[in-house]
């Protein structure tokens, strides 16, 4: 009974971390049909802008649970100035072209980013570990948890309501709703197209860079972590479905859980299970458990 | 390919020998080096030919160069002449079993999935330190040629040589397959599958096949590559290592044979002095470069040679 109270607290908090990175590269997707291989660095951009902020704002001193705040405002900061840029600058110039040639031009958009971090943040490691020191520890069924864990599961809650209103409930999320389910009529139907794929970018952008900074104290910032985070949220997509939010979620749970189980009962499993779970998912359902199926061109 | 092709290719072979006998040594095996690295890029070509952009070459460019590392290691093999079938032998059969999951997808989840494979094997090799020998890798001592132990300088023309060797029957044997019907459909396949299809021909069967194809081009490149350098590390499986073979592809363009490894050359050239002055900025130097010609030069450097070339036959 404990142990499956620990693999659930584990799987929840794995799933909401899993959920806040992957959940911008399901958007962008959904609105623009690009998969975004550039969000894994766009998260590391996040990642660096926040993990800098709070080193400085803790070198000065201030206020410590100011911190979290400062998280926020280095990935609103990285992403609403990164997002635009990618999208007006190169993304925008490959629409229509095939989805692979979309692919290599965002994989060269990461490699680019790669480099940028590293020139402008350098090549050694930032510890933004205050936010984590600062919450401390919660005892749950007989076992010490971080509290920033539930932190991050508060985000993602947040980030996931969020979503679901702006989508649900304004008027220019019914917009890109349309977009997604019919980009020509929508033209037709008066919607200005360039201003929904920009805004959903950065949007995405943002969601990747929020991911990164909120990830930042619990790691140590190094080149190269957006890497793994692409393929991850690339799993957590397809097992959801491309393109859905709601899939998202379902994806970023499923996964989040069975690896929780397998880290507790067959630690071997652990490197494999998010890829089994999606070659499981992805036999029985090749679009993703909430996939749309699209008309075959002839 | 047609007979020109043919004649400029025993040309370049017969070129590639001498290079061997009047280069300076450190730019032959800098060219062994690009050659093995050319017959990777195939690999990459061949699946784009058929529409297919795979991220995790690495899986069976790794799995090939460890796998002639486990066989110099636990039988003591040092013969050449087996060590390149036998790797190439393995990374087919990986190929074999990955192929029956990945060729059912296309687009961007072919590459993605093909990405995470390679990932994956990253992960195992990182990890199984007793096996693989973790990050520091496995080191593989020179081969022999018939038996022929060499030392040196010669050992390393003998390993130049095998390079160029296996280059010629890769860059034949693809040439073949491009103008077999497997070939042309797969090339189909690319323009319009469903059509393809309706024609009956059997997609799935086209697309495996050239999967297979790509995995031994990838696995030769692999143990060539192994052979090269003398030591094998989890980073060949790294998505790096892949990303680097997709790009040179973009540069020299999926049309031809000759095209990918002459970009395979022109850019080991300037890597390795790139990487000397600019080493944080080298991926950037590659990613703005692969956006510059996808956006304005879409069939590689080569094309305006091609378009060229073409002008003048008509």
């Amino acid at each position: 009974m404990n142990q499956l109270l620990i693999i659930a607290v584990d799987g929840l908090v794995f799933a909401s971390w899993l959920f806040l990175v992957s959940v911008g590269l399901s958007l962008i997707y959904g609105v623009l049909r690009i998969l975004n291989i550039a969000h894994g660095s766009l998260f590391a951009v996040g990642a660096y802008a926040g993990a800098s902020l709070v080193v400085a704002y803790s070198a000065a001193g201030l206020w410590p649970p100011g911190a979290l705040g400062v998280l926020l405002v280095g990935a609103l900061a990285a992403g609403l100035v990164a997002g635009p840029l990618i999208e007006r600058g190169i993304v925008r110039w490959t629409y229509g072209r095939e989805p692979v040639m979309q692919l290599l031009v965002t994989f060269s958009v990461f490699l680019i980013l790669e480099d940028l971090t590293k020139l402008v943040w350098g090549v050694s490691p930032y510890y933004a570990y205050q936010p984590y020191q600062l919450l401390g520890q919660v005892r749950i069924g007989g076992i010490d948890y971080p509290a920033y864990s539930f932190l991050v599961l508060l985000v993602a809650a947040l980030v996931g309501a969020g979503l679901w209103w702006f989508v649900r409930r304004t008027r220019f999320g019914r917009v890109v709703v349309a977009v997604i389910h019919d980009p020509e009529i929508s033209v037709a139907m008066g919607v200005n197209l360039s201003r929904v794929y920009v805004t959903t970018f950065a949007l995405g952008s943002v969601l990747a860079a929020l991911g990164g900074a909120f990830t930042a104290p619990m790691i140590s910032v190094v080149p190269g972590i957006g890497v793994e985070v692409i393929v991850l949220a690339f799993a957590v997509v397809v097992v959801g479905g491309l393109g859905s939010l709601e899939g998202a979620a379902v994806g970023a749970l499923l996964i989040g859980l069975v690896r929780a189980a397998a880290v507790h009962l067959l630690p071997v499993l652990e490197l494999f299970t998010i890829y089994l779970v999606m070659a499981a998912v992805l036999l029985v359902r090749p679009l993703g458990l909430f996939g749309r199926v699209e008309a075959r061109r002839i | 390919m047609n007979a020109r092709g043919g004649g400029l290719g025993v040309l370049l072979v017969v070129a590639l020998v001498m290079a061997g006998l009047v280069l300076p040594r450190w730019l032959v095996f800098l060219l062994a080096l690009a050659l093995a690295k050319g017959v990777a890029v195939l690999s990459v070509v061949v699946l784009m030919r058929a529409g297919l952009v795979s991220f995790g070459q690495g899986l069976f460019f790794a799995s090939a160069a460890y796998a002639a590392g486990f066989a110099m290691r636990w039988w003591g093999v040092r013969e050449a002449l087996l060590l390149v079938p036998w790797s190439v032998a393995v990374a087919v059969g990986l190929g074999a079993l990955a192929g029956l999951l990945v060729a059912r997808y296309r687009d961007i989840f072919f590459a993605m999935l093909t990405l995470a494979l390679s990932m994956v094997l990253y992960g195992v090799l990182i990890k199984a330190y007793g096996v693989t020998g973790g990050s520091d890798g496995i080191r593989i001592p020179t081969p022999t040629l018939l038996g022929l132990q060499l030392s040196g300088d010669d050992a390393r023309l003998l390993v130049y040589y095998l390079a160029v060797a296996a280059t010629a029957a890769a860059a034949w044997a693809v040439g073949r397959y491009a103008a077999a019907p497997a070939g042309y459909l797969a090339h189909a396949v690319r323009d319009n599958e469903v059509r393809v299809a309706y024609l009956g021909a059997p997609v799935s069967r086209i697309v495996y096949a050239a999967f297979l194809l790509s995995s031994g081009l990838a696995g030769l490149g692999g143990a060539l590559t192994a052979l090269n350098v003398g030591h094998v590390d989890p980073g060949l499986a790294y998505w790096t290592t892949s990303g680097e073979l997709v790009f040179i592809a973009v540069l020299g363009g999926t049309g031809t044979v000759l095209g990918p490894l002459a970009g395979a050359v022109v850019y080991e050239l300037i890597r390795s002095y790139a990487f000397k002055y600019a080493p944080y900025a080298w991926q950037m130097l590659v990613g703005a470069a692969m956006l510059l010609i996808i956006l304005f030069l879409p069939g590689g450097l080569w094309s305006p040679v091609e378009r060229v070339w073409r002008r003048q036959q008509a």
